[in-house]
């Protein structure tokens, strides 16, 4: 492993301001709603305004006729268009029940938002228009909302398949071992959590431009997406264009959170149209259609069980959570409950594990991927139960922790669910934060507040985190039936002129790949950032690649570039050494340039490499010309970032109101390339996650209509809400990758919303709380302080 | 969010913005957009003309008229809030403003079209009729006074006719105490229940979010009137109201919440 730390001179570790934010803050970056196409068309998408219906009737008519209308199209008006239905990748069991899902609904509509006609006209508000005047004769049937009445297949979503049930996925390597865990234990804990629905609401709504050529049948598909390479791939298979002619770029993209790591109905449509008119077709979401037009995350309800001891050592953790998938299955919809089923024992080592998920069909907006998907669901169970177990045996919530951790001569640690946990110290990490927090100190006010009865009530909540990140080793993707493999590819090329282009096949949404790569390979090269541009996010440059999502680019596309860049060096160690005429051992490489050891002034500069590379001629032996090295890595393992997460809040139990006061992290990615940006990452992530536990929530009410898409109802916390973050860090480097990178930008999120809720809870404890839903609203921490008065 | 069509013309004075508007009958004003422009993104407002009255800068004043400040209808919350003269004599009202929405909403948004809009939810009105304000009315036949009390009249409704511009609104000087409990769970939010508590000879409390319209507490005042204590005004501040339930309350905690905010805007008072 490079100890990349230890290099003075270098630039990794250093706070490098990001090269991406001048464009993005003077306005210059171009987000798909700025593109401009002569001809244009663009579409509106009229959405379903009930859950669940059979469609008697659509009369387009008064719509056609309309002003500036070029065509309005239904279901059935398009299904020669398709290829094959919407792409589901990851059918995570052999039964797994996946109804056929196209861009707009036929006979049955099956969520508030399904499409079901698009109106084609030449601008966005004759379109709007024109789609108020398309009636829809509905025939209404029940609808099934709860995920425990889904279970019971009372109303079903999909008639056809004769249940609710998508799925049954079950993790239990040893039963009879799990079984007699909790069978000799002294003390159960059983809980029931709800992961409330969520929004993504990324900065950017998502947008999509299709182009066809001119000529030659060529397309290209500018989209706000995550992931211009699968959506390449599948758009061509779902349309039926061969791959070779379809071009995906993905321009600026403000933010995904997971929600544009999809292959979207609209996406589809646009193309298929411009195939159809052959003219550029564009749709831009809308704010609150995207409420319903685009996927959310979480929805589950867990059942969490642990057993213990009676010193409180974990015996035996048990898991079964219901996950609500929505009315279909989008691009990974069904994987995220697996993405979290090997980590609800956290941090802890237990010897007996089991978890189950059903996956249910539901007359709402389909769910996926998430910032953290699955993860924070997992972290989230086993931290609260935690605390649980902590109150039944009767020690402090630190305390019940530091019995449990999984101690560092265990890594690399073969956890009960089958991981092997790379590396780390987690009481190191755990005892710096609560030294640094004032753990004890806090504790103490706590006390002396609740002996003067006050109504604002101290709360201190702690949550230790580990994920599996870094996604992923293929043959483990293979392994849990996920349709495409976890590598990542790079090519790093010097120009004549010893400008660099690196080529990464990650997909950057604002999480600034231009600076970190191109921070690895000044490194690794010693040349100013400023001679490396880094290209990204159009299939036409970058032909591989598998995206960005999973806090993978880093440890699998930034070690890609690490390892193209070794090898382009490779190949200018051996010209250097033809040219200064000694063996390539005799040479050293430092500061941009080739010297002969011992001989200082026999110099040759990569720049004068790279021309000799271009010119090709004074080659050695048959080497070939050009001074480019591509590769493809698939990492060995995943990478398994930690930490701890420490909130505090004030709970006012008058008003039920509750002030997050302080909010410290001491998280491990192993080596960080550029603190500033783990600093954000880490900052948006907590932001997003206290979001869960206090703010935000996708209500709907009995009739499946969402009730708060816009933001002014839908609680997307600011910086005003926010406590100033006080970050600090231990720095295991992973085994993993060359780097000892592990992966930073879902951390935050997987670790604060227990931290927070746990936080609440302990305000209230002394009040007889136990547990409070999320988001704890003033009204439900309210309530709960009611009903525990009795 | 695309608005329904709509013409849209600039006003050049109050005279020509009068003519404007009555030249078709579903004309609106337009101030600074940060009521009405959402209304109609979602479709609920389809006005067919838009009258500017933005750029009228005669009406963009705060004034100091002896008993009273005088402040142009098209003052932005962000100048309400700067304003030396009302934190030297109504300091509520820059208090207030500076509690509406976020920095760019209060650079946007103007005093008289927050009143205009009559938004039971929105905190100037509340703080207003604390204060017993006058709202001046501009018509084609000239000018009335309407008191507070009698401008709001339900959603989104005011004694404003169809025909009528909001020039200025007048607050009394001689707050003795005021204090103002806003209760959300954003900065940027509106409140889930506002209390506006105005000492001036007596004491006038009024809430934001509590009814359709910005409401007095008759319950609270009454009973302070008559001597009661603090903790029992309170108790009897939401008789005879019956707020809204929505997301974020329900209209059993609406009351909670407007008894315990009340008790703390009358202690705050007391100092």
């Amino acid at each position: 492993m490079t100890k990349i730390a230890e290099h003075d001179m270098s630039v990794i570790g250093k706070k490098v301001l990001r090269r991406e934010d001048p464009a993005l803050l003077s306005g210059e970056s171009k987000f798909v709603a700025d593109l401009e196409a002569p001809g244009v068309l663009n579409i509106f998408v009229l959405r379903s305004s009930v859950a669940n219906a059979r469609i008697r009737s659509i009369n387009v008519q008064r719509a056609k006729e309309a002003k500036g209308i070029v065509a309005v199209y239904t279901a059935a008006d398009l299904e020669s268009e398709w290829a094959a239905p919407m792409p589901c990748a990851w059918p995570v069991t052999a039964d797994m029940k996946n109804p056929a899902h196209y861009p707009l609904a036929k006979d049955t509509v099956r969520y508030v938002g399904d499409g079901i006609a698009v109106v084609v006209a030449h601008s966005t508000e004759e379109a709007a228009d024109a789609a108020s005047l398309i009636e829809v004769d509905y025939e209404e049937q029940p609808v099934v909302i709860d995920l425990e009445e889904a279970l019971s297949g009372r109303h079903l979503v999909h008639e056809s398949l004769g249940t609710n049930v998508s799925y049954v996925w079950e993790l239990n390597p040893n039963p009879v071992g799990l079984e007699k865990a909790f069978t000799e234990a002294k003390y159960v804990v059983s809980e029931r959590y709800v992961q409330q629905r969520l929004i993504p609401a990324a900065m950017e709504p998502r947008g999509v431009l299709a182009v066809p050529s001119p000529m030659g049948g060529d397309y290209t598909l500018y989209s706000a997406t995550q992931v211009p390479h699968i959506l390449k791939v599948m758009a061509a298979l779902t349309l039926g264009i061969s791959e070779t002619k379809l071009r995906v770029i993905a321009p600026s993209v403000g933010g995904g959170f997971g929600s544009k790591l999809n292959v979207y109905a609209e996406e589809l449509i646009c193309l298929a149209l411009s195939r159809k008119h052959r003219l550029p077709v564009k749709w831009v979401e809308e704010r609150s259609e995207g409420g319903q037009a685009t996927i959310q995350g979480r929805g589950q309800v867990q059942y969490m069980e642990l057993a213990a001891d009676a010193d409180g050592k974990l015996l035996g953790v048990r898991v079964n959570l219901i996950a609500d998938m929505g009315a279909y299955l989008q691009l990974v919809t069904p994987g995220i409950p697996l993405l979290g089923a090997f980590l609800y024992h956290g941090v802890y080592h237990v010897a007996n594990y089991g978890f189950k998920a059903t996956g249910v069909f539901t007359n709402k907006t389909p769910t996926d991927a998430y910032r953290g998907a699955g993860r924070p669901e997992a972290t989230y169970a086993i931290e609260r139960a935690m605390d649980a177990l902590a109150k039944k045996v009767g020690v402090d919530s630190a305390e019940i922790r530091r019995r449990n951790l999984i101690q560092p001569e265990q890594f690399p640690y073969n956890s009960p669910a089958g991981l092997i946990f790379d590396s780390g110290d987690y009481p190191k990490n755990f005892e710096m934060a609560l030294e640094k927090l004032g753990y004890s100190k806090l504790r103490e006010e706590q006390a002396q507040r609740r002996l003067q009865s006050s109504t604002k009530n101290l709360g201190i909540g702690i949550s230790f985190f580990v994920e599996m990140c870094g996604l992923a080793p293929s043959r483990v993707l293979a392994s849990l039936n996920y349709s495409a493999g976890g590598w990542e590819s790079a090519t790093v090329r010097i120009l004549p002129t010893s400008k660099i282009q690196v080529v990464t096949g990650t997909s950057p949404h604002g999480q600034g790949h231009e600076t970190s790569w191109a921070m690895i390979v000044a490194d690794k090269l010693g040349v100013p950032i400023e001679d490396i541009e880094v290209l990204h996010s159009d299939t036409a440059i970058a032909p591989h690649g598998m995206d960005t999502y999973g806090s993978r680019s880093l440890s699998v596309g930034g070690t890609a570039v690490h390892l193209a860049t070794e090898r382009v060096l490779d190949k200018a160690r051996k010209l250097a050494a033809h040219q200064l005429e000694v063996s390539e051992e005799d040479l050293d490489y430092g500061a941009g340039a080739f010297s002969v050891k011992g001989a200082p002034e026999k110099v040759m500069p990569l720049a004068g490499v790279a021309f000799e590379a271009f010119t090709a001629h004074n080659l050695p032996e048959g080497m070939e010309p050009n001074l480019e090295a591509s590769i493809s890595w698939d990492p060995p393992n995943f990478t398994f970032p930690y930490g701890t997460h420490l909130a505090v809040v004030e709970v006012d139990s008058e008003t039920g109101k509750v002030e997050l006061m302080r909010y410290l992290s001491v998280d491990d990615c192993g080596n960080q390339i550029n603190p500033m940006i783990v600093e954000g990452q880490i900052h948006g992530g907590i932001a997003q996650g206290v979001a869960q536990a206090l703010y935000e929530e996708a209500v709907y009410d009995e009739s499946g209509n969402l009730l708060n898409p816009s933001l002014a109802d839908y609680l997307v916390p600011s910086a005003a809400e926010m406590p100033n973050f006080e970050l600090g860090q231990t720095v295991t480097p992973s085994p993993t990758n060359p780097l000892g990178v592990k992966g930073i930008g879902e951390a935050g999120t997987i670790a604060s919303t227990p931290a927070a809720i746990n936080a609440v809870v302990d305000a209230l404890s002394h009040l007889g709380v136990t547990n409070i839903d999320m988001p704890a609203s003033p009204e439900r921490v309210w309530r709960a302080i009611q009903s525990a008065k009795g | 969010m695309y608005p329904a069509k709509f013409e849209y013309v600039r006003a050049l004075d109050v005279a020509d913005a009068l003519a404007k508007i009555s030249s078709d009958e579903d004309a609106k004003f337009l101030a600074g957009g940060h009521s009405l422009v959402p209304l109609m993104k979602f479709r609920l407002a389809t006005p067919s003309l838009l009258v500017d009255i933005s750029q009228l800068q005669e009406l963009a004043y705060v004034k100091d008229e002896g008993d009273y400040v005088a402040i142009g209808a098209l003052t932005r919350h962000h100048d309400v809030e700067r304003s030396g003269i009302l934190q030297s004599h109504v300091p509520i009202l820059p208090h207030v403003a500076g509690m509406v929405g976020d920095p760019q909403v209060r650079h946007r948004g103007t005093i008289g079209g927050s009143v205009a809009h009559g938004d039971g939810a929105s905190d100037l009105p509340a703080a207003l009729l604390a204060l017993d304000a006058t709202m001046v009315a501009t018509g084609s036949v000239g000018q009335r006074e309407i008191p507070a009390k009698n401008f709001f009249k339900g959603f989104l409704e005011t004694d404003l006719s169809p025909d009528e511009i909001l020039t200025e609104i007048r607050v009394p000087k001689g707050t003795k105490a005021w204090s103002y409990k806003k209760f959300n769970r954003r900065a940027q939010d509106w409140a889930i229940v506002g209390v506006a508590a105005v000492k001036n000879g007596s004491t006038k409390v009024a809430f934001v979010n509590m009814g359709s319209s910005p409401l007095r507490s008759t319950g609270c005042e009454g009973a302070l009137n008559k001597g009661a204590s603090i903790t029992e005004a309170a108790e009897l501040a939401t008789e005879g109201i019956d707020p809204p339930s929505d997301l974020n309350a329900t209209s059993e905690f609406r009351i909670h919440l407007a008894k315990v905010l009340t008790r703390r805007a009358l202690e705050e008072m007391e100092g």
